[in-house]
């Protein structure tokens, strides 16, 4: 099989691979939700499968089964035809099935050798071997092409490297199986071309690979086959021959979709958030965020670019009053804002949508009535003189669910209990019934399915034709490119652009939130 | 805030529900006690016909429950609202001390007032220096991290050496005859009065529980207490100070606490003398928890604890069983109450989910 | 972003933190060979009495090293060493055999450890509340079965090691004391090579840093917390029968003082690393010995300010003003598997 990119034919010749790894009949449940009903799958040696499917579609389930995270409920696994039996993760390594998981299970504190070593140490006596851990890291290294530094700790590490580490953790296992979970949600264009050549490199060594995405253009680029999962079901198997973007959407989200965010050119108004020289530190003195200036509209969304991790936390925190910035002005409405006085900001019109519902955005264990007042509890009516006004706050309660789509058994039920989807519903109908000005949003749509994803599209574009600024911060960038008039792109801590989104093309911006600066 | 199930036609069902775990608790404690006193070689069964005679055999003793109550639900209360914002104040102990110290030196040192006016000046010396040295640790949990347990657990040892400076050196009771380090008796116009068999301190201590109840449930300072205690993150997003809560919040529990040092001094002991408040803070413990952290079922299960105490040396002096076995019974019970899957386990029940206590862990050096 | 490694490799840092270790080392050690030249004996008093204060701390400290490595908060610490010592004392009542009485005192520790590891890890209770569990319950069992006017048949005798006892100055100290801190002194070198050049070593820090990742390789998160709060159960077990079987020889209710929870600000003094804990342990034992010698210099202080000192020390420590350290980001967590 050679290098370039002849999937017809390489589908035609995989009919004749033969089964590595085969999935019968498997049923997992929650408490409350049937994650897989009754899913079965066969993966052929070195051949790339793709399985995709939304958030919640029961993917990561299977694939945390098949690795022995997960005990299935009923259902069986093959390998190479015989049954086996995968109660942890142990059996898997031992199966030679690796998996690289979409938060990386990495050790922050622990160096790169410390991170392959363990659960696979090598020892001297009843000493750790590290030399010859480190001999065995390097061959790999080279015989891949996958650069490290064995004595880098993984903190300091960029998320690039760090998926780096994951591959060749499995790679020191000597793995055959090789399952990637939502792999890309980290990378750069084209740093997403750079996996799938490594991807393509294992394969031809005989490795099989599963790679889980919701990301329909990489299926089609990388796969031999998909199958496509929804609502705990598999729904269809095909192959990047015998579809286009339109149907996998289709049968991924079981209706017609939508692709492009439909809207009408943005009507831009007076300036209502300015960012000026804004400088932030991190723990170690070193900057999080570099020299931004930035200012948004009325009436337009601004979107942030960037790989995580580049210091957007960082910096929305900071503007948002949750984090102490080193320098630097923010004003709204020409107003100069003080640092981390968050209640300062919301009473000048600003809402925010953090990147973290369940740790910023709600209290869990609240009744959705406590979260719907979260941030107003100390105004009328909600409360007089210091005393809480309970019929006042179940009303707003009930009024928000409704305008905003919650669906919940009632306004007092635990915010814990609600699904993503609807747990972000709270949070943006808490934020945006407000009267604002201005809206932050972090990373708004992160892990919900592609209807509630439709919704809060829908409701950001809304406010921006209502005439507040919206500032939009993700790391999807088709996310960006469909939603945003303006896009900035971040880099290490510092905006390395701002685009026209009518005119800025995806590989351009690729580049920047590459680093690289286009002369 | 704590509405649990929307059922509220089946009340009955609803409180069994909710007391269920800690009775069930108590149950399993009084066995272990009983098997303990066993493998001893004394009869449980005489030994808690006994305590319980001790304890409501007559109007006497009942006062006497009711006396040994009264600083329990003031320590109850305080180590409650500290777990409701999130803080385990392990130093209610300390700050019970100083307040029974305090509220004992206002108690004979000042003279001549009347008493509407001594015993409310000597409850405020409690409250204001309970108040005071629960703002150090709460003080530096906020601007320093320094986990609340071990600070508190620290000046508790502070506190004990402080009172023992001040019982044996300046303050010391100095009536001929007297070898012992303690404080003079208060005067009688510092002695809390009892209405019937009733303390009056028992009726502001309930009063004190109902008012906890209302602030924690029903006030805007309630509602940031909980957020903070449940998610200090989201809380500061909401925009509350949540340093100056935890201050607050500590500042709160320690004026309770110093308050059920001072009705002790009060209304009990009639005088400070070190040795005879141990263990009162960590008490409280037991009686928040098998409350859990509920200011009205504070008042119970103080009134629970108070019995036992009330009816120990009864016990003690008919059944000969050794005080400390009171001891034992409280922390078996503490263990259940806190171990809810134990009682789970055993009884075979189901899970209930917004009793959940949330105390911070790790150390907090962030 | 760029690799900047001086605070985060904790227990490598070989840079300028060390030298101004080893500077205020040798400052401490030209101190004491001062007072040496001055009085001998008194110099050599200080000493022993820093060693023996510090014997239990490095071992409670030892236990919550191992605890929290591996991800459990331990707060029970000082329960632990009472019960065992406790426990110790009464077996030596009964059977005078002081071997035996120094292993029931090990395996109380033990026991209470699993017991606190069956707490947290199987019925997933808040640590902090399970460690105090076992505090008040050590307190009530141990004075409910506590009998004054019991005696002994005596206790640990020192053991002079040959002619290294005879050096002047180090060898009275260091080199002829009773088993326990000889035992302690190996413990901690033990300790820190198992910590950190073993393959237990490298699982525990990894299930007390990130226990999903550690699972996610096929390790067993439940079996290593288990046995590593064990382990710390058995040096909090020494600890409580150094107090009875080699300090004071004689049990007392509460007679552990908080030295339980003093052990575990050594512990976070020291980082939560062995050598360096000792090192904090000694520091705590010295200004405990700087006291007593205050109070025999007849200083104008009442006696119970200066017995504040450590308790106050601690809090300093605890608050982060000596220098801020890391502790296990998943300790206090319970891990659940699904």
């Amino acid at each position: 099989m050679d290098n370039t990119y002849s999937k017809t034919a390489d589908a035609l010749m995989d009919t004749d691979k033969s089964v590595i790894l085969e999935a019968k009949h498997i049923y997992k449940t929650f408490p409350g939700t049937v994650a897989n009903d009754d899913v079965s799958l066969e993966l052929r040696k070195g051949e790339v499968l793709a399985l995709l499917g939304e958030n919640g579609a029961g993917k990561s389930t299977l694939m945390n089964v098949i690795y022995g995270l997960y005990t299935q409920d009923k259902g069986e696994i093959f390998l190479n035809g015989e049954p086996y039996a995968i109660d942890n993760p142990h059996d898997a390594i031992n199966a030679g099935i690796g998996m690289v998981h979409q938060h990386f299970m990495l050790v922050p504190v622990f160096s790169v050798l410390e991170n392959m070593m363990l659960g696979a140490e090598t020892t001297k006596g009843p000493f750790l071997n590290k030399k010859a851990a480190e001999a065995k890291l390097r061959d790999l290294s080279e015989s891949f092409g996958l650069e490290i530094d064995p004595h880098a700790i993984i903190e300091e590490l960029p998320v690039g490297l760090q998926q780096r580490v994951e591959i060749l953790k499995a790679l020191y296992r000597d793995v055959e199986i090789l399952i990637l979970d939502e792999p890309t949600a980290v990378l750069t264009p084209q740093e997403t071309e750079e996996l799938f050549k490594i991807m393509r490199r294992l394969t031809e060594r005989g490795v099989s690979i599963v790679f889980i995405t919701h990301k329909l253009k990489e299926v089609l680029a990388v796969a031999d086959r998909i199958i496509i999962m929804r609502r705990g079901k598999v729904v269809g198997t095909t192959t990047p021959a015998e579809t286009d973007e339109h149907g996998l959407a289709s049968m991924m989200v079981g209706r017609e979709v939508i692709l492009e965010v439909e809207k009408a050119p943005a009507q831009v108004g007076k300036v209502v958030l300015e960012i000026e020289h804004l400088n932030i530190h991190d723990n170690n003195q070193m900057h999080s965020v570099r020299d931004i200036s930035l200012s948004v509209r009325a009436g337009e969304v601004l979107g942030i670019a960037g790989v995580q991790g580049n210091g957007q936390s960082e910096f929305v925190e900071a503007i948002t009053g949750l984090r102490r910035y080193n320098s630097g002005e923010i004003r709204i409405d020409g107003k100069r804002m003080p640092q981390e006085k968050p209640r300062t900001l919301v009473e000048h019109g600003m809402a925010h949508i953090p990147e973290d519902r369940q740790k910023h955005g709600l209290v869990l264990q609240y009744p959705l009535t406590s979260n719907f007042v979260l941030c107003t509890y100390y105004r009328e009516p909600f409360s007089r003189h210091g005393i809480l006004n309970e019929n006042e706050i179940l009303r707003n309660a009930e009024e928000l669910m409704e305008r905003f789509d919650v669906r919940a058994p009632s306004p007092v039920t635990v915010a814990g209990d609600l699904s993503g989807g609807n747990q972000q519903k709270v949070i943006v109908g808490r934020e945006l019934s407000r009267e604002v000005s201005l809206v932050i949003a972090n990373q708004p749509t992160r892990g919900l399915d592609v209807g509630s994803i439709e919704y809060i599209h829908k409701t950001l574009i809304e406010m921006r034709d209502a005439g507040v600024g919206v500032l939009l911060v993700s790391s999807e960038l088709d996310e960006i490119m469909s939603i945003s008039d303006r896009i900035a792109v971040i880099y290490r801590g510092e905006i390395l652009a701002v685009l026209d989104a009518a005119e800025a093309s995806r590989e351009e911006i690729g580049l920047l939130m590459a680093g690289h600066i286009s002369e | 805030m704590e509405e649990q199930t929307p059922s509220q036609n089946n009340w009955l069902k609803k409180v069994w529900f909710s007391v269920r775990i800690p009775f069930l608790a108590i149950i399993l404690a009084l066995l272990v006690g009983a098997i303990i006193l066993l493998v001893s070689g004394a009869n449980p069964l005489e030994a808690y016909w006994q305590l319980f005679k001790g304890a409501f055999g007559s109007w006497r003793n009942i006062q006497r429950v009711l006396e040994k109550s009264t600083p329990l639900i003031f320590a109850g209360l305080a180590v409650a609202l500290g777990f409701k914002a999130g803080l385990f104040n392990i130093g209610a102990q300390g700050q019970l001390l100083l307040g029974a110290l305090m509220a004992g030196y206002v108690g004979f040192a000042v003279k001549g007032l009347p008493a509407y006016i001594h015993i409310p000046l000597a409850l405020l010396a409690g409250l204001l220096t309970g108040a005071v040295f629960a703002a150090i640790p709460g003080l530096l949990r906020a601007y320093s991290g320094a986990h609340e347990v071990i600070s508190t657990i620290m000046l508790n040892y502070v506190a004990i050496n402080l009172s023992d400076y001040f019982s044996e050196g300046p303050w010391k009771d100095t009536t001929p005859g007297n070898i012992v380090s303690r404080l003079p008796a208060i005067q009688p116009s510092a002695e809390i009065p009892n209405i019937g068999p009733v303390p009056v301190g028992f009726i502001v201590a309930v009063l004190t529980s109902l008012l906890i109840w209302f602030v924690i449930n029903r006030t805007t300072f309630g509602f940031e207490i909980n957020s903070v205690g449940l998610n200090p993150h989201a809380s500061k997003y909401a925009g509350m100070r949540t340093k100056l809560l935890i201050v607050a919040a500590m500042v709160v529990s320690g004026a309770l606490a110093g308050v059920g040092g001072a009705v002790e001094t009060m209304g009990v002991v009639g005088r400070f003398q070190p040795g005879f408040n141990t263990g009162l803070g960590f008490d409280g413990i037991t009686v928040a928890l098998l409350a859990r952290n509920n200011p009205i079922a504070v008042i119970l299960s103080s009134l629970f604890l108070g019995a036992m105490k009330g009816g120990a040396n009864t016990m003690q002096f008919y059944a000969n069983v050794p005080n400390q076995i009171i001891d034992i019974i409280q922390g078996t019970m503490l263990l259940f109450v806190t171990a809810e899957m134990v009682v789970r386990w055993v009884f075979k029940l189901r899970k209930q989910r917004d009793t959940e206590i949330t105390v911070t862990s790790g150390w907090g050096q962030r | 972003m760029i690799s900047k490694t001086v605070d985060k490799k904790r227990e490598l840092s070989i840079n300028w933190k060390l030298l101004r270790q080893v500077i205020l080392g040798l400052v401490i050690v030209a101190a004491i060979l001062f007072f040496n030249a001055r009085s001998p004996e008194k110099t050599s008093a200080v000493l022993s009495s820093t060693l023996r204060y510090a014997v239990p701390l490095i071992l409670g400290a030892l236990c919550g090293i191992f605890c929290e490595r591996a991800g459990i908060v331990n707060i029970g610490i000082e329960g632990q060493m009472l019960f065992s010592a406790f426990l110790s004392y009464m077996t030596n009542v009964w059977t005078g055999n002081l071997l035996l009485s120094l292993l029931v005192g090990m395996l109380t520790g033990a026991v209470l450890g699993l017991f606190l590891a069956f707490l947290s890890i199987k019925l997933k209770l808040n640590q902090t509340i399970g460690g105090t569990v076992i505090n008040i319950l050590a307190t009530g069992i141990t004075g409910y079965f506590y009998q004054t006017g019991l005696t002994t048949q005596g206790k640990l005798w020192n053991i002079p090691l040959g002619p290294l006892a005879k050096i002047p100055l180090i060898g009275p100290v260091l080199f002829n004391n009773p088993p326990i801190t000889y035992i302690a002194i190996l413990l901690v070198i033990f300790s820190q090579v198992l910590l950190f050049h073993t393959r237990w070593g490298l699982r525990t820090r990894a299930v007390g840093e990130h226990p999903r990742a550690a699972d996610t390789l096929g390790v067993d998160v439940f079996k290593i917390r288990y046995w590593n709060v064990i382990i710390g159960g058995v040096m909090a077990g020494l600890a409580g029968s150094f107090l009875t079987l080699e300090g004071v020889g004689m049990f007392e209710r509460g007679m552990t003082n908080g030295r339980g929870f003093i052990a575990l600000a050594v512990m976070i003094f020291g980082k939560w690393n062995p050598i360096s804990s000792a090192l904090a342990a000694l520091f705590f034992g010295f200004a405990n010995a700087m006291q007593i010698q205050l109070q025999f210099m007849g200083i104008q202080i009442p006696h119970q300010f200066v017995g504040m000192i450590p308790y106050l020390l601690t809090i300093i420590v605890v608050s982060g003003f000596v220098g801020r350290s890391r502790a296990p980001a998943a300790e206090g967590i319970p891990y659940e598997k699904e």
